[in-house]
Protein backbone atom coordinates (compact mmCIF):
# COMPACT_ATOMS: atom_id res chain seq x y z
CA UNK A 1 0.00 0.00 0.00
CA UNK A 2 2.62 1.73 1.21
CA UNK A 3 6.37 3.03 -0.24
CA UNK A 4 8.31 1.86 2.61
CA UNK A 5 11.14 4.24 3.84
CA UNK A 6 12.76 2.02 6.58
CA UNK A 7 13.78 4.66 9.26
CA UNK A 8 9.90 5.73 9.10
CA UNK A 9 8.46 3.06 8.71
CA UNK A 10 10.10 0.91 11.01
CA UNK A 11 9.20 3.16 13.92
CA UNK A 12 6.02 3.78 12.96
CA UNK A 13 6.15 -0.01 13.71
CA UNK A 14 7.74 -0.19 16.46
CA UNK A 15 6.05 2.62 18.22
CA UNK A 16 2.95 0.53 17.50
CA UNK A 17 4.25 -2.49 18.74
CA UNK A 18 5.33 -0.63 22.30
CA UNK A 19 1.40 0.06 22.70
CA UNK A 20 1.06 -3.94 22.41
CA UNK A 21 0.93 -5.39 25.83
CA UNK A 22 2.50 -9.11 26.27
CA UNK A 23 0.00 -12.13 25.56
CA UNK A 24 -2.44 -10.31 23.64
CA UNK A 25 -5.05 -10.86 20.85
CA UNK A 26 -3.62 -9.03 18.00
CA UNK A 27 -5.35 -8.75 14.52
CA UNK A 28 -3.28 -6.66 11.99
CA UNK A 29 -5.44 -5.21 9.06
CA UNK A 30 -3.13 -5.27 5.94
CA UNK A 31 -0.26 -7.02 7.68
CA UNK A 32 2.04 -6.65 4.39
CA UNK A 33 4.57 -8.75 4.42
CA UNK A 34 4.57 -9.61 8.19
CA UNK A 35 6.54 -7.31 9.70
CA UNK A 36 4.90 -6.29 12.46
CA UNK A 37 3.33 -9.75 13.53
CA UNK A 38 6.42 -11.17 13.07
CA UNK A 39 8.16 -8.90 15.29
CA UNK A 40 5.12 -9.30 17.65
CA UNK A 41 5.37 -13.40 17.64
CA UNK A 42 9.02 -12.71 18.59
CA UNK A 43 9.23 -10.18 21.54
CA UNK A 44 5.69 -9.89 22.59
CA UNK A 45 4.70 -13.11 22.44
CA UNK A 46 1.05 -12.11 21.09
CA UNK A 47 -1.80 -14.44 19.74
CA UNK A 48 -1.28 -12.86 16.23
CA UNK A 49 -3.63 -13.18 13.05
CA UNK A 50 -3.61 -10.87 10.15
CA UNK A 51 -5.53 -9.37 6.73
CA UNK A 52 -3.61 -8.83 3.21
CA UNK A 53 -4.75 -7.90 -0.03
CA UNK A 54 -1.74 -8.99 -2.15
CA UNK A 55 -1.20 -12.92 -2.38
CA UNK A 56 2.44 -12.55 -2.23
CA UNK A 57 1.95 -11.05 0.83
CA UNK A 58 -0.53 -13.46 2.02
CA UNK A 59 2.05 -16.54 0.99
CA UNK A 60 4.89 -15.07 2.94
CA UNK A 61 3.31 -14.43 6.01
CA UNK A 62 2.12 -17.60 5.91
CA UNK A 63 5.28 -18.92 4.62
CA UNK A 64 6.81 -17.62 7.63
CA UNK A 65 4.58 -19.43 9.93
CA UNK A 66 2.19 -16.18 10.30
CA UNK A 67 -1.51 -16.75 10.74
CA UNK A 68 -2.29 -15.31 7.95
CA UNK A 69 -5.66 -14.77 5.18
CA UNK A 70 -6.07 -12.99 1.84
CA UNK A 71 -8.50 -10.41 2.50
CA UNK A 72 -9.23 -6.59 2.40
CA UNK A 73 -10.53 -3.99 5.01
CA UNK A 74 -13.25 -3.33 3.71
CA UNK A 75 -14.99 -6.73 2.69
CA UNK A 76 -13.75 -9.10 5.29
CA UNK A 77 -14.27 -7.67 8.71
CA UNK A 78 -17.61 -7.80 9.00
CA UNK A 79 -17.16 -11.23 9.73
CA UNK A 80 -15.25 -11.31 12.66
CA UNK A 81 -17.25 -11.38 16.16
CA UNK A 82 -17.52 -8.38 18.49
CA UNK A 83 -14.18 -7.70 20.77
CA UNK A 84 -12.16 -10.72 19.48
CA UNK A 85 -9.29 -9.07 20.16
CA UNK A 86 -7.20 -7.30 22.49
CA UNK A 87 -6.03 -5.02 19.55
CA UNK A 88 -6.47 -3.99 15.78
CA UNK A 89 -3.63 -2.35 14.09
CA UNK A 90 -4.72 -0.73 10.62
CA UNK A 91 -1.25 0.61 9.67
CA UNK A 92 -0.84 2.85 6.76
CA UNK A 93 -3.75 1.41 4.99
CA UNK A 94 -6.59 3.70 6.20
CA UNK A 95 -6.48 5.54 3.01
CA UNK A 96 -6.47 2.74 0.47
CA UNK A 97 -9.79 1.45 2.26
CA UNK A 98 -13.12 2.43 0.21
CA UNK A 99 -14.86 3.22 3.38
CA UNK A 100 -12.89 4.49 6.05
CA UNK A 101 -15.74 5.25 8.47
CA UNK A 102 -17.04 1.53 8.13
CA UNK A 103 -13.62 0.18 8.75
CA UNK A 104 -13.33 2.62 11.59
CA UNK A 105 -16.17 1.60 13.29
CA UNK A 106 -15.60 -2.32 12.60
CA UNK A 107 -11.89 -2.26 14.32
CA UNK A 108 -13.24 -0.38 17.37
CA UNK A 109 -16.03 -2.94 17.43
CA UNK A 110 -13.72 -5.91 16.65
CA UNK A 111 -10.54 -4.54 18.90
CA UNK A 112 -11.01 -3.78 22.72
CA UNK A 113 -8.49 -0.95 21.22
CA UNK A 114 -7.77 -0.10 17.78
CA UNK A 115 -4.30 1.37 16.75
CA UNK A 116 -4.29 3.12 13.64
CA UNK A 117 -1.48 5.18 11.31
CA UNK A 118 -2.10 6.80 8.55
CA UNK A 119 -0.06 9.90 6.48
CA UNK A 120 -1.16 13.18 7.25
CA UNK A 121 -2.44 14.86 4.28
CA UNK A 122 -2.23 18.04 6.50
CA UNK A 123 1.42 18.41 6.63
CA UNK A 124 3.24 21.42 5.53
CA UNK A 125 5.21 19.82 2.62
CA UNK A 126 1.40 18.68 1.40
CA UNK A 127 0.19 21.66 1.35
CA UNK A 128 3.08 23.59 -0.19
CA UNK A 129 3.24 21.47 -3.12
CA UNK A 130 -0.43 21.90 -4.04
CA UNK A 131 -0.30 25.73 -2.95
CA UNK A 132 3.13 26.46 -4.33
CA UNK A 133 3.41 23.99 -7.28
CA UNK A 134 -0.45 23.74 -8.13
CA UNK A 135 0.08 19.66 -8.34
CA UNK A 136 -0.59 17.16 -6.56
CA UNK A 137 1.62 16.15 -3.51
CA UNK A 138 4.20 13.57 -4.23
CA UNK A 139 6.09 13.42 -0.67
CA UNK A 140 8.47 10.35 0.31
CA UNK A 141 5.44 8.51 2.02
CA UNK A 142 3.00 9.58 -0.76
CA UNK A 143 5.26 8.62 -3.93
CA UNK A 144 1.93 7.84 -6.18
CA UNK A 145 1.13 9.59 -9.15
CA UNK A 146 -2.62 10.97 -8.73
CA UNK A 147 -3.83 9.02 -11.06
CA UNK A 148 -1.75 4.96 -9.76
CA UNK A 149 -2.09 5.95 -6.55
CA UNK A 150 -4.28 2.95 -4.22
CA UNK A 151 -4.87 5.84 -1.71
CA UNK A 152 -7.96 6.84 -2.48
CA UNK A 153 -9.07 8.62 0.71
CA UNK A 154 -6.44 10.79 2.00
CA UNK A 155 -7.25 12.63 5.30
CA UNK A 156 -5.33 15.65 7.48
CA UNK A 157 -4.76 14.84 11.18
CA UNK A 158 -7.74 16.94 12.11
CA UNK A 159 -10.14 15.20 9.77
CA UNK A 160 -9.51 12.25 11.40
CA UNK A 161 -9.54 13.73 14.47
CA UNK A 162 -13.21 15.02 13.53
CA UNK A 163 -14.08 11.56 11.90
CA UNK A 164 -13.86 9.74 15.29
CA UNK A 165 -15.84 12.66 17.18
CA UNK A 166 -18.71 11.81 14.92
CA UNK A 167 -18.57 8.34 14.55
CA UNK A 168 -18.34 8.10 18.49
CA UNK A 169 -14.79 6.78 18.81
CA UNK A 170 -12.64 7.79 21.60
CA UNK A 171 -9.30 8.81 21.01
CA UNK A 172 -7.11 7.88 24.14
CA UNK A 173 -4.02 8.91 22.51
CA UNK A 174 -2.48 10.30 19.74
CA UNK A 175 1.13 10.88 17.98
CA UNK A 176 2.38 12.23 15.60
CA UNK A 177 5.63 11.76 13.77
CA UNK A 178 7.48 14.03 11.34
CA UNK A 179 10.44 13.52 9.37
CA UNK A 180 12.87 12.46 11.14
CA UNK A 181 10.78 10.21 13.45
CA UNK A 182 10.58 12.74 16.21
CA UNK A 183 7.49 12.01 18.37
CA UNK A 184 4.41 14.79 19.53
CA UNK A 185 1.64 13.93 21.60
CA UNK A 186 -1.75 14.65 19.52
CA UNK A 187 -4.12 16.92 21.72
CA UNK A 188 -5.92 20.02 22.80
CA UNK A 189 -3.40 23.49 21.36
CA UNK A 190 -1.04 20.88 19.90
CA UNK A 191 -3.58 19.53 17.47
CA UNK A 192 -3.08 22.11 14.89
CA UNK A 193 1.09 21.71 14.93
CA UNK A 194 1.00 18.34 14.99
CA UNK A 195 -1.36 18.90 11.56
CA UNK A 196 1.29 20.96 10.09
CA UNK A 197 4.06 19.05 11.16
CA UNK A 198 2.99 15.64 11.34
CA UNK A 199 4.24 13.45 8.43
CA UNK A 200 2.10 10.27 9.85
CA UNK A 201 0.02 9.66 12.68
CA UNK A 202 -0.81 7.02 15.42
CA UNK A 203 -4.30 6.71 17.18
CA UNK A 204 -5.09 4.47 19.95
CA UNK A 205 -8.65 4.22 19.68
CA UNK A 206 -11.53 2.58 21.71
CA UNK A 207 -15.60 2.61 21.32
CA UNK A 208 -17.44 5.24 23.57
CA UNK B 1 2.12 -51.77 16.41
CA UNK B 2 4.47 -51.06 12.86
CA UNK B 3 6.80 -48.20 12.81
CA UNK B 4 9.61 -48.76 10.13
CA UNK B 5 10.79 -46.08 8.85
CA UNK B 6 9.82 -45.02 5.48
CA UNK B 7 11.01 -48.34 4.52
CA UNK B 8 10.38 -48.92 0.57
CA UNK B 9 10.35 -52.57 0.90
CA UNK B 10 7.95 -53.75 -1.51
CA UNK B 11 7.52 -57.32 0.25
CA UNK B 12 6.33 -55.82 3.01
CA UNK B 13 2.67 -56.68 4.25
CA UNK B 14 -0.11 -54.11 4.60
CA UNK B 15 -0.22 -53.19 8.43
CA UNK B 16 -4.04 -54.28 9.11
CA UNK B 17 -5.73 -54.05 12.96
CA UNK B 18 -9.26 -55.00 13.75
CA UNK B 19 -11.57 -52.59 15.24
CA UNK B 20 -14.70 -52.68 16.66
CA UNK B 21 -14.06 -56.16 18.72
CA UNK B 22 -15.26 -54.85 21.88
CA UNK B 23 -17.82 -51.91 21.21
CA UNK B 24 -19.26 -51.77 17.47
CA UNK B 25 -18.88 -48.74 16.13
CA UNK B 26 -22.04 -47.23 15.02
CA UNK B 27 -22.36 -45.62 11.86
CA UNK B 28 -24.58 -42.51 10.77
CA UNK B 29 -27.28 -44.60 8.95
CA UNK B 30 -27.73 -46.59 12.26
CA UNK B 31 -25.82 -49.40 11.22
CA UNK B 32 -23.44 -51.03 14.05
CA UNK B 33 -19.92 -52.24 12.14
CA UNK B 34 -18.29 -54.82 14.33
CA UNK B 35 -14.68 -56.43 13.68
CA UNK B 36 -13.69 -54.49 11.03
CA UNK B 37 -10.20 -54.32 9.74
CA UNK B 38 -8.65 -50.67 8.93
CA UNK B 39 -5.33 -50.99 6.67
CA UNK B 40 -3.13 -48.15 7.04
CA UNK B 41 0.71 -47.20 6.66
CA UNK B 42 3.00 -45.50 9.39
CA UNK B 43 5.76 -43.94 8.44
CA UNK B 44 8.99 -42.72 10.93
CA UNK B 45 8.84 -42.80 14.71
CA UNK B 46 6.03 -41.45 17.22
CA UNK B 47 7.96 -40.01 19.77
CA UNK B 48 8.33 -40.49 23.60
CA UNK B 49 5.54 -37.49 24.32
CA UNK B 50 3.54 -38.83 21.58
CA UNK B 51 3.70 -35.33 20.13
CA UNK B 52 4.48 -36.18 16.63
CA UNK B 53 1.64 -37.53 14.62
CA UNK B 54 0.56 -36.35 11.80
CA UNK B 55 -2.77 -38.41 10.07
CA UNK B 56 -2.69 -37.83 6.13
CA UNK B 57 -6.15 -38.31 4.90
CA UNK B 58 -6.62 -39.55 1.24
CA UNK B 59 -9.04 -38.29 -1.69
CA UNK B 60 -12.05 -40.24 -3.27
CA UNK B 61 -9.23 -42.59 -5.51
CA UNK B 62 -6.21 -42.67 -2.78
CA UNK B 63 -5.10 -44.84 -0.74
CA UNK B 64 -2.61 -45.36 2.41
CA UNK B 65 0.51 -45.38 0.29
CA UNK B 66 0.95 -42.31 0.61
CA UNK B 67 4.97 -42.15 0.75
CA UNK B 68 7.69 -44.07 -0.78
CA UNK B 69 6.67 -46.96 -3.75
CA UNK B 70 3.47 -48.07 -3.46
CA UNK B 71 3.80 -52.29 -3.33
CA UNK B 72 0.98 -53.04 -5.92
CA UNK B 73 1.67 -50.50 -8.10
CA UNK B 74 5.13 -50.62 -7.75
CA UNK B 75 4.90 -46.71 -8.15
CA UNK B 76 5.89 -43.81 -5.92
CA UNK B 77 2.82 -42.96 -3.00
CA UNK B 78 0.76 -40.63 -4.09
CA UNK B 79 2.16 -38.05 -2.04
CA UNK B 80 5.85 -39.29 -2.03
CA UNK B 81 6.73 -35.73 -3.22
CA UNK B 82 5.76 -33.77 -0.58
CA UNK B 83 5.86 -36.85 2.60
CA UNK B 84 9.19 -39.24 3.58
CA UNK B 85 12.84 -38.75 4.66
CA UNK B 86 14.00 -35.36 4.47
CA UNK B 87 10.73 -34.47 2.08
CA UNK B 88 8.33 -31.51 3.48
CA UNK B 89 6.34 -33.41 5.95
CA UNK B 90 9.62 -35.05 7.25
CA UNK B 91 9.55 -39.06 8.15
CA UNK B 92 12.58 -38.43 10.33
CA UNK B 93 10.58 -35.86 12.53
CA UNK B 94 7.32 -36.68 12.39
CA UNK B 95 5.57 -39.75 12.37
CA UNK B 96 3.12 -40.07 9.77
CA UNK B 97 -0.51 -42.15 9.73
CA UNK B 98 -1.95 -43.15 6.45
CA UNK B 99 -5.07 -44.88 6.96
CA UNK B 100 -7.33 -46.59 3.77
CA UNK B 101 -11.04 -45.27 4.41
CA UNK B 102 -13.98 -47.41 5.41
CA UNK B 103 -15.73 -47.84 2.50
CA UNK B 104 -12.23 -48.22 0.47
CA UNK B 105 -11.03 -51.22 -1.28
CA UNK B 106 -7.30 -51.40 -0.17
CA UNK B 107 -7.78 -53.66 2.95
CA UNK B 108 -10.37 -51.21 5.36
CA UNK B 109 -13.25 -52.79 5.77
CA UNK B 110 -15.63 -52.05 2.20
CA UNK B 111 -17.81 -53.47 -0.09
CA UNK B 112 -15.25 -56.15 -1.56
CA UNK B 113 -14.53 -57.62 1.86
CA UNK B 114 -16.11 -60.45 2.86
CA UNK B 115 -18.88 -59.91 5.55
CA UNK B 116 -18.36 -62.26 8.55
CA UNK B 117 -22.11 -63.05 8.60
CA UNK B 118 -22.48 -64.27 5.08
CA UNK B 119 -19.13 -65.20 4.33
CA UNK B 120 -19.54 -63.43 1.39
CA UNK B 121 -18.25 -59.97 0.03
CA UNK B 122 -20.71 -57.45 1.40
CA UNK B 123 -21.82 -55.72 -2.55
CA UNK B 124 -24.34 -53.68 -1.79
CA UNK B 125 -25.52 -54.78 1.56
CA UNK B 126 -22.39 -52.71 2.94
CA UNK B 127 -24.06 -50.39 4.87
CA UNK B 128 -24.07 -46.54 2.92
CA UNK B 129 -21.30 -44.68 5.06
CA UNK B 130 -20.65 -40.80 5.01
CA UNK B 131 -17.60 -38.68 6.00
CA UNK B 132 -17.98 -38.75 9.97
CA UNK B 133 -17.93 -42.76 9.47
CA UNK B 134 -14.88 -42.75 7.90
CA UNK B 135 -13.32 -40.12 10.83
CA UNK B 136 -14.74 -42.10 13.60
CA UNK B 137 -12.54 -45.21 12.16
CA UNK B 138 -9.91 -43.20 11.85
CA UNK B 139 -10.06 -41.94 16.04
CA UNK B 140 -10.41 -45.77 17.33
CA UNK B 141 -7.11 -45.85 14.65
CA UNK B 142 -5.68 -44.21 16.85
CA UNK B 143 -6.75 -45.21 19.80
CA UNK B 144 -5.23 -48.27 19.10
CA UNK B 145 -1.89 -46.61 18.20
CA UNK B 146 -1.61 -44.85 21.36
CA UNK B 147 -1.90 -41.84 19.77
CA UNK B 148 -4.29 -39.28 21.74
CA UNK B 149 -3.53 -36.02 19.91
CA UNK B 150 -2.71 -35.20 16.73
CA UNK B 151 0.36 -32.72 16.11
CA UNK B 152 -1.90 -31.78 12.75
CA UNK B 153 -4.40 -33.77 10.16
CA UNK B 154 -3.85 -32.83 6.47
CA UNK B 155 -5.64 -33.93 3.47
CA UNK B 156 -6.84 -32.61 -0.06
CA UNK B 157 -9.89 -32.76 -1.78
CA UNK B 158 -11.92 -35.85 -0.04
CA UNK B 159 -9.16 -35.80 2.29
CA UNK B 160 -9.83 -32.27 3.25
CA UNK B 161 -13.16 -33.13 4.41
CA UNK B 162 -11.80 -35.73 6.50
CA UNK B 163 -9.33 -32.72 7.81
CA UNK B 164 -12.55 -30.85 8.53
CA UNK B 165 -14.84 -33.27 10.17
CA UNK B 166 -11.54 -34.33 12.39
CA UNK B 167 -11.25 -30.80 13.41
CA UNK B 168 -15.08 -30.23 14.29
CA UNK B 169 -15.75 -33.89 15.65
CA UNK B 170 -12.62 -33.91 17.66
CA UNK B 171 -11.18 -30.87 18.22
CA UNK B 172 -9.42 -31.43 21.51
CA UNK B 173 -7.56 -34.19 19.39
CA UNK B 174 -6.08 -32.05 16.36
CA UNK B 175 -3.76 -29.24 17.19
CA UNK B 176 -3.23 -27.74 13.83
CA UNK B 177 -5.49 -28.84 10.76
CA UNK B 178 -4.96 -28.70 6.72
CA UNK B 179 -7.73 -28.54 4.50
CA UNK B 180 -6.45 -28.22 1.05
CA UNK B 181 -8.47 -27.65 -2.03
CA UNK B 182 -12.18 -28.83 -0.44
CA UNK B 183 -15.07 -27.63 0.77
CA UNK B 184 -17.24 -27.99 3.70
CA UNK B 185 -20.19 -30.02 1.71
CA UNK B 186 -21.18 -31.26 -1.93
CA UNK B 187 -22.05 -28.83 -4.43
CA UNK B 188 -25.32 -29.31 -6.33
CA UNK B 189 -22.53 -29.56 -9.54
CA UNK B 190 -20.00 -31.99 -7.16
CA UNK B 191 -23.45 -34.09 -6.91
CA UNK B 192 -24.38 -34.16 -10.18
CA UNK B 193 -20.73 -35.16 -11.64
CA UNK B 194 -20.77 -37.78 -9.22
CA UNK B 195 -23.89 -39.23 -10.18
CA UNK B 196 -23.05 -39.32 -13.76
CA UNK B 197 -20.41 -41.62 -12.62
CA UNK B 198 -22.74 -43.95 -10.40
CA UNK B 199 -25.57 -44.27 -13.16
CA UNK B 200 -22.18 -45.27 -15.61
CA UNK B 201 -21.21 -47.99 -13.33
CA UNK B 202 -25.06 -48.88 -12.65
CA UNK B 203 -25.70 -48.94 -16.29
CA UNK B 204 -23.23 -51.14 -17.22
CA UNK B 205 -24.64 -54.88 -17.54
CA UNK B 206 -21.63 -56.74 -15.42
CA UNK B 207 -22.44 -54.43 -12.90
CA UNK B 208 -25.11 -57.00 -12.03
CA UNK B 209 -26.83 -55.31 -9.46
CA UNK B 210 -23.47 -54.55 -7.45
CA UNK B 211 -23.08 -58.75 -7.86
CA UNK B 212 -20.59 -58.59 -10.04
CA UNK B 213 -18.13 -60.92 -7.63
CA UNK B 214 -20.89 -63.80 -7.67
CA UNK B 215 -21.35 -63.53 -11.54
CA UNK B 216 -17.18 -63.81 -12.41
CA UNK B 217 -17.80 -60.56 -14.27
CA UNK B 218 -16.77 -56.61 -13.13
CA UNK B 219 -18.02 -53.39 -14.57
CA UNK B 220 -15.08 -52.21 -16.26
CA UNK B 221 -16.55 -50.22 -18.73
CA UNK B 222 -18.82 -48.76 -15.86
CA UNK B 223 -16.52 -47.63 -13.33
CA UNK B 224 -13.62 -46.23 -16.88
CA UNK B 225 -16.34 -43.49 -17.38
CA UNK B 226 -16.68 -43.06 -14.11
CA UNK B 227 -13.36 -42.07 -13.64
CA UNK B 228 -13.16 -40.58 -17.30
CA UNK B 229 -15.78 -37.82 -16.36
CA UNK B 230 -14.29 -37.82 -12.74
CA UNK B 231 -10.68 -36.48 -14.15
CA UNK B 232 -12.00 -34.42 -16.34
CA UNK B 233 -13.49 -32.01 -13.20
CA UNK B 234 -9.26 -33.12 -11.27
CA UNK B 235 -8.16 -31.05 -14.72
CA UNK B 236 -8.49 -27.27 -16.01
CA UNK B 237 -9.26 -26.06 -19.05
CA UNK B 238 -5.94 -24.50 -19.93
CA UNK B 239 -4.33 -27.43 -18.37
CA UNK B 240 -6.17 -29.90 -20.63
CA UNK B 241 -5.61 -27.44 -23.92
CA UNK B 242 -2.07 -26.90 -23.43
CA UNK B 243 -1.02 -30.60 -22.65
CA UNK B 244 -3.66 -31.49 -25.87
CA UNK B 245 -5.19 -29.36 -27.79
CA UNK B 246 -6.87 -30.90 -30.92
CA UNK B 247 -4.13 -32.99 -31.47
CA UNK B 248 -4.31 -36.13 -32.85
CA UNK B 249 -3.34 -39.57 -31.79
CA UNK B 250 -0.88 -41.34 -33.56
CA UNK B 251 -2.26 -40.48 -36.50
CA UNK B 252 -1.83 -37.15 -39.24
CA UNK B 253 -6.09 -37.02 -39.98
CA UNK B 254 -9.10 -37.87 -38.59
CA UNK B 255 -10.55 -41.03 -39.34
CA UNK B 256 -14.25 -40.05 -39.78
CA UNK B 257 -15.30 -43.01 -37.10
CA UNK B 258 -15.54 -42.69 -33.11
CA UNK B 259 -11.93 -44.16 -32.19
CA UNK B 260 -9.98 -42.41 -30.31
CA UNK B 261 -8.41 -39.58 -32.74
CA UNK B 262 -7.74 -37.03 -30.28
CA UNK B 263 -4.44 -37.39 -28.11
CA UNK B 264 -7.49 -36.25 -25.29
CA UNK B 265 -9.60 -39.00 -25.73
CA UNK B 266 -7.01 -41.29 -25.82
CA UNK B 267 -5.53 -40.40 -22.64
CA UNK B 268 -8.90 -40.09 -20.80
CA UNK B 269 -9.54 -43.75 -21.88
CA UNK B 270 -6.00 -44.65 -20.66
CA UNK B 271 -7.10 -42.97 -17.23
CA UNK B 272 -10.25 -44.98 -17.19
CA UNK B 273 -8.74 -48.40 -18.45
CA UNK B 274 -5.83 -48.11 -15.76
CA UNK B 275 -8.30 -47.33 -12.70
CA UNK B 276 -10.31 -49.98 -13.18
CA UNK B 277 -7.71 -52.24 -12.44
CA UNK B 278 -7.21 -51.01 -9.02
CA UNK B 279 -10.54 -49.62 -7.76
CA UNK B 280 -13.22 -51.37 -6.92
CA UNK B 281 -16.87 -50.03 -8.82
CA UNK B 282 -18.76 -50.54 -5.56
CA UNK B 283 -16.37 -48.74 -3.40
CA UNK B 284 -16.75 -45.97 -6.10
CA UNK B 285 -20.34 -46.25 -5.07
CA UNK B 286 -20.08 -46.21 -1.65
CA UNK B 287 -16.95 -43.10 -1.40
CA UNK B 288 -18.70 -40.83 -3.49
CA UNK B 289 -22.22 -41.18 -1.77
CA UNK B 290 -20.51 -40.52 1.43
CA UNK B 291 -18.77 -37.52 -0.16
CA UNK B 292 -22.36 -36.19 -1.40
CA UNK B 293 -23.80 -36.51 2.19
CA UNK B 294 -20.92 -34.15 3.52
CA UNK B 295 -22.46 -30.86 4.98
CA UNK B 296 -20.25 -29.73 7.90
CA UNK B 297 -22.71 -27.01 8.58
CA UNK B 298 -26.21 -28.94 8.18
CA UNK B 299 -24.23 -31.89 10.56
CA UNK B 300 -22.31 -29.41 13.42
CA UNK B 301 -23.75 -25.97 13.05
CA UNK B 302 -27.58 -26.29 12.80
CA UNK B 303 -26.82 -25.27 9.14
CA UNK B 304 -24.32 -22.39 10.26
CA UNK B 305 -20.83 -23.05 9.05
CA UNK B 306 -19.46 -21.31 11.87
CA UNK B 307 -21.13 -22.56 14.69
CA UNK B 308 -19.89 -25.61 13.85
CA UNK B 309 -16.17 -24.07 14.50
CA UNK B 310 -17.44 -22.67 17.58
CA UNK B 311 -14.41 -22.98 20.67
CA UNK B 312 -12.00 -24.80 18.12
CA UNK B 313 -8.58 -23.90 19.16
CA UNK B 314 -6.93 -25.48 16.51
CA UNK B 315 -4.95 -23.79 14.06
CA UNK B 316 -5.99 -23.98 10.49
CA UNK B 317 -4.27 -23.46 6.91
CA UNK B 318 -6.56 -23.10 4.45
CA UNK B 319 -5.53 -24.01 1.03
CA UNK B 320 -7.17 -23.58 -2.29
CA UNK B 321 -5.39 -23.13 -6.31
CA UNK B 322 -7.23 -20.63 -8.28
CA UNK B 323 -7.88 -23.28 -11.67
CA UNK B 324 -9.15 -25.06 -9.17
CA UNK B 325 -13.53 -25.47 -10.22
CA UNK B 326 -14.22 -28.06 -9.13
CA UNK B 327 -13.93 -26.96 -5.41
CA UNK B 328 -13.24 -23.40 -5.75
CA UNK B 329 -11.73 -20.85 -4.03
CA UNK B 330 -14.38 -19.64 -2.90
CA UNK B 331 -15.69 -22.44 -0.79
CA UNK B 332 -12.20 -22.49 0.54
CA UNK B 333 -13.26 -18.68 1.48
CA UNK B 334 -16.59 -19.88 2.36
CA UNK B 335 -14.58 -21.91 5.46
CA UNK B 336 -11.95 -18.77 6.15
CA UNK B 337 -15.09 -16.68 7.07
CA UNK B 338 -17.03 -19.30 9.26
CA UNK B 339 -13.28 -19.70 11.21
CA UNK B 340 -13.03 -15.80 11.42
CA UNK B 341 -16.39 -15.35 12.72
CA UNK B 342 -15.45 -17.49 15.88
CA UNK B 343 -12.20 -15.75 15.88
CA UNK B 344 -10.28 -19.15 15.10
CA UNK B 345 -6.42 -19.54 14.24
CA UNK B 346 -6.19 -19.57 10.61
CA UNK B 347 -4.17 -18.82 7.71
CA UNK B 348 -5.56 -18.96 4.18
CA UNK B 349 -3.54 -18.73 0.63
CA UNK B 350 -4.83 -19.37 -2.97
CA UNK B 351 -2.08 -20.96 -4.73
CA UNK B 352 -1.70 -19.41 -8.53
CA UNK B 353 -1.68 -22.09 -10.46
CA UNK B 354 -3.08 -23.66 -13.53
CA UNK B 355 -3.46 -27.23 -13.00
CA UNK B 356 -6.74 -27.33 -11.72
CA UNK B 357 -7.51 -29.18 -8.74
CA UNK B 358 -4.86 -31.85 -9.14
CA UNK B 359 -2.55 -29.84 -8.30
CA UNK B 360 -2.68 -30.16 -4.75
CA UNK B 361 -0.70 -33.82 -5.80
CA UNK B 362 1.95 -32.19 -8.34
CA UNK B 363 5.28 -30.07 -7.65
CA UNK B 364 3.94 -26.80 -7.28
CA UNK B 365 6.60 -24.40 -5.26
CA UNK B 366 4.66 -21.55 -3.98
CA UNK B 367 2.03 -24.54 -2.41
CA UNK B 368 5.12 -26.47 -0.86
CA UNK B 369 6.89 -23.29 0.16
CA UNK B 370 3.00 -22.13 2.29
CA UNK B 371 2.72 -25.56 3.74
CA UNK B 372 6.13 -25.98 4.95
CA UNK B 373 6.12 -22.20 6.45
CA UNK B 374 2.70 -23.23 8.25
CA UNK B 375 3.86 -26.70 9.51
CA UNK B 376 7.33 -25.18 10.64
CA UNK B 377 5.50 -22.47 12.56
CA UNK B 378 2.93 -24.81 13.78
CA UNK B 379 5.24 -27.18 15.14
CA UNK B 380 7.43 -24.46 16.91
CA UNK B 381 3.72 -23.40 18.93
CA UNK B 382 3.48 -26.83 19.50
CA UNK B 383 6.79 -27.39 20.85
CA UNK B 384 8.25 -29.86 18.58
CA UNK B 385 11.32 -28.32 17.99
CA UNK B 386 13.63 -29.48 15.26
CA UNK B 387 14.38 -33.11 14.93
CA UNK B 388 12.56 -35.52 17.67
Amino acid sequence: MITKITGIIRRDLRLIAGIVTNNSRVLDVGCGEGELLDYLDKNKEVDGRGIELSSTGVNSCVAAGLSVIQGDADQDLDNYPDQAFDYVVLSQTLQATRQPHKVLDNLVRIGKYAIVSFPNFGHWRVRLALMVHGRMPQTDILSYNWYDTPNIHFCTIKDFVALCVKLNINIESGIALNRRGFERKIGGKGLRFANLRGEQAIFLLTRH
Amino acid sequence: MEQNIGSDNSKEEISRVTLGDVTPMRLDCGFELKNFGVAYKTYGKLNKKKTNAILVCHALSGDQFVSGINPFSGRPGWWNLVIGPNKLIDTERFFVICPNIIGGCMGTIGPKEINCDTGQPWGLDFPVITISDMVRAQALLLDYLGVDKLFCAIGGSMGGMQVLEWAVAYPDRVFAAIPIATASHHSAQNIAFHEVGRQAIMADKDWCGGNYFNHDCYPKRGLGIARMIAHITYLSEPALQSKFGRRLQDRDTITFGFDADFQVESYLRYQGSTFVDRFDANSYLYITRAMDYFDLAERHGNGTLAEAFRGTNTRFCVISFSSDWLYQTSESRAIVKALNAVAANVSFAEIDSDKGHDAFLLKEPEFWKVLSGFIDGAAQKYGLNGSQ
